[in-house]
């Protein structure tokens, strides 16, 4: 693995690295020096086009726990916007000698455009409507954790479908590793050419919970309804939001995930994002330790292994 | 400058070798080979030489190349006035006549709108002054391209220009009472509107196909019913009115079905396909390189599957490149940033020879047609027979182009005569190679250099 990109080419022995990785960088979270010197020089840039202080701070924070030098590059503005182009800033971190570059852009596909420009390893840290893949590998990861296995588990992803990359990454990544998954969503929330993906899709999440094993709330922006993709945000949020009565549907192991921010009232009730089966804190504490395993098995590999030992 | 050219042992069409002798702008004579040198323009021309009153007669070896009339484009960006670093009318005819063709119409989206008789006339006298093929402006048919008011229309009819088609290409004339009126409008000098069919609330922020590739990439889509849409609107509208509708860049098949039906009922519909369209398929859009950016956009297999059957039989009329030069800094970009096109003259002839002559759909006299004598038909040009029967006969027009259909070459993106390297074909093999172009005579391109 030069370069993580998308869940969609990743093979599931190397998701099952990722994950088992996971768990060892987890013990190192737990253990008093919270710091392995892996990464010592090493450097990882953060490219973030577009705001995200919770991934931003969580691969600065996986990135460091590896002893890695970290420099955030924060370009603001939208892909359209002229100015700095994306090959221009290839460029710069090109002569800043970046070993890793962290890429977040509105833009879907940039992180496979900004790979074909520099040495460096490219970390997709969310494309556009595209893909999210270390969202994906944390929840995969919270799921093993709580539940012990991924392998035919019954998944279902709730939401805006259409304009999710933490959905597009989870489906890919989730059916790789086993899963069974079901996307709920209004029909305009969902991409007319989903017939191709390996899901079942349902209009009706009452019908689904109590089969669903896993239920993954997806967020809704509210400027989806100007664009008529629903007609009201009460109505999404009776035919579509989790709230407690919903929730007492499901089976009693069965978990409630939540990439967050969350929009609590309409897409799920703050009893559910509150309750026990709600893992919406440790997916935080989760995807740093994910991170590490990524970032570890892109530049650390077994060279770096040698060293800690 | 020569006089008198003999084109020597070139099959017209494909067909039997024969001698063209070419003078005064029309050919002047057809024998069998070697048989120019007796007839009467060369034997006089060759005295004329002898006593130092005439230039000697040209001879140009076409042993094994076939003649096909001097191919038009009715669909053709070449950026002046506005974008003169993406391509001026000089560097895009160059690229026109290396690629056989001697007449391009030359799209009204420019910087200024081509929307006035001024900016027609300019851009008209720039291709004179380039010499390389005619250029054709298209006009406006809205002003500023705004989709609000007419454009002047008649004004660039009578212009020095004497344009004859009107397009909004790159956007669509959307509102339905004034496309309503620019084709009854046109009727008044056999005038035709070319429709960029994209109806525009179905595409707002779309990057790709809409369909399944869309969703895995998660690029907004551009759905084809956007296309039939507006194609089965205008339809409607022209056999009403009872005037001529060209449908640009028609990309999916529900288009060639709505156009053969449109025909059927007897109304004036044509419609043009572009090479990459028949060619290249959304796969390739997995690269999300941009060079595969292009509007409409790449479609299916099932489409371009369509569209070579379209062309084939005629619903479709012919083939337009839409070559659309961009800077660099315009495609090397992430791909929503991207601007849509891609060049095409250059290499819009191998590409049909590839998907149409190759696969035994098309011969050489279908190439002329779908590539020369229709666009011409369309686009009211002179200069070009009306049917292939009329080509390559004494008396007919010497624009014409000489093809070696053996060739094989490489494409080279930065070697291309465009000041624009937005191929989709680098490093790919295509068949086919135009050695000499033809324009009334005059020789614009010979071993396959400008002239
Ligand atoms: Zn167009």
């Amino acid at each position: 693995m030069n370069h993580l990109l998308s869940t969609a080419d990743l093979k599931l022995d190397d998701a099952l690295l990722v994950l088992d990785t996971a768990d060892r960088m987890a013990r190192v979270a737990d253990a008093p020096v919270r710091k392995l010197p892996t990464l010592r020089g090493r450097t990882v840039v953060n490219l973030f086009f577009e705001d995200s202080t919770r991934t931003r701070t969580s691969f600065e924070v996986a990135a460091k726990r590896l002893s890695a030098d970290v420099i955030n590059f924060s370009a603001r503005g939208s892909s359209v916007s002229k100015g700095e182009s994306l090959k221009d800033t290839a460029q710069t971190l090109e002569a800043m000698g970046a070993d890793a570059v962290v890429c977040r852009h509105p833009a879907s596909g940039a992180p496979h455009r900004l790979a074909s420009w520099v040495r460096g390893s490219v970390v997709n840290a969310g494309d556009g409507t595209h893909e999210h893949p270390t969202q994906a590998l944390l929840d995969a990861f919270t799921i093993r954790r709580r539940l012990g296995r991924l392998d035919g588990l019954a998944v279902t992803i709730v939401g805006d479908v259409l304009h999710s990359r933490v959905a597009r990454s989870n489906v890919w990544l989730l059916t790789t590793l086993g899963a069974r998954v079901t996307v709920v969503a209004p029909p305009t929330l969902v991409p007319l050419g989903i017939s191709g993906w390996p899901v079942e899709v349902s209009y009706d999440l009452d019908a689904v919970l109590p089969k669903t094993d896993v239920v993954m709330m997806l967020r809704v922006q509210r400027e989806r309804m100007s664009a008529a993709f629903f007609p009201t945000e009460r109505e999404y949020s009776r035919r579509y939001g989790l709230d407690a009565d919903r929730a007492a549907l499901m089976p009693e192991h069965a978990l409630v995930m939540h990439p967050g921010p969350m929009v609590r009232g309409m897409e799920i009730a703050s009893s559910v994002a509150d309750s026990p089966r709600s893992t919406v804190v440790e997916q935080v504490a989760n995807g740093v330790s994910v991170r590490m395993a990524v970032l570890y098995l892109l530049l650390g590999g077994s060279g770096a292994e040698r060293e800690s030992s | 400058m020569t006089a008198v050219i003999v084109v020597r042992g070139v099959r017209p069409l494909g067909g039997d070798a024969r001698d063209l002798v070419l003078a005064g702008g029309t050919i002047a004579a057809v024998t069998p080979v070697g048989g120019a040198e007796h007839t009467g323009v060369v034997a006089e021309a060759a005295a004329g030489c002898a006593d130092g009153t005439r230039p000697a007669p040209l001879v140009v070896d076409a042993t094994g190349l076939v003649a096909l009339p001097g191919l038009v484009d009715l669909h053709t960006h070449l950026r002046e006035p506005g974008r003169e670093d993406a391509e001026t009318v000089e560097s895009g005819t160059r690229s026109a006549a290396l690629g056989g063709y001697t007449t391009v119409f030359a799209m009204a989206n420019t910087d200024p709108v081509a929307d006035t008789a001024g900016v027609v006339e300019q851009v008209w006298r720039l291709g004179q002054d380039a010499g390389h093929c005619d250029v054709r402006p298209v006009g406006a048919v809205t002003r500023g391209l705004a989709g609000e008011r007419l454009a002047e229309l008649g004004a660039m009819a009578s212009s020095a220009a004497a344009v004859r088609m009107f397009s909004d290409d790159g956007h669509c004339v959307s509102d339905a009472l004034l496309m309503r009126r620019a084709l009854e409008y046109v009727k008044a000098f056999d005038g035709v509107i070319a429709q960029h069919a994209e109806e525009p609330r179905l595409t707002t922020g779309a990057q790709m196909n809409e369909g399944a590739m869309a969703a895995r990439l998660g690029l907004p889509g551009w759905p084809a019913v956007a296309e039939e849409a507006i194609i089965a609107r205008d339809a409607l509208l022209t056999g009403h009115v009872g005037s001529r509708l060209h449908i640009c860049h028609v990309s999916t098949a529900g288009s060639v079905e709505l156009i053969r039906w449109a025909k059927a009922k007897g109304w004036r519909v044509t419609a043009e396909v572009t090479p990459h369209h028949l060619l290249l398929t959304e796969e390739l859009v997995a690269s999300y390189d941009p060079v595969y950016k292009v509007n409409p956009p790449l479609r299916t297999e099932a489409d371009t599957e369509a569209l070579r059957a379209g062309l084939a039989d005629g619903t479709i009329d012919c083939v337009a490149t839409d070559h659309a030069p961009h800077a660099s800094e315009d495609k090397e970009t992430e791909w929503a940033a991207a601007r849509p096109g891609m060049l095409g003259l250059e290499t819009a002839l191998s590409i049909v020879i590839q998907t149409m002559v190759e696969t035994g759909r098309l011969d050489w006299a279908g190439v002329a047609d779908r590539m020369a004598l229709a666009p011409a038909r369309i686009g009211a040009v002179a200069d070009t027979p009306r049917d292939t029967a009329g080509f390559a006969q004494v008396g007919a027009p010497a624009t014409l182009t000489l093809l070696d259909p053996q060739a094989r070459r490489v494409i080279d993106p930065l070697a291309v005569a465009s000041r624009s390297s937005n191929t989709p074909y680098g490093g790919r093999t295509l068949p086919g190679a135009i050695r000499a172009t033809f324009l009334r005579g005059r020789p614009t391109v010979l071993d396959g250099k400008i002239i």
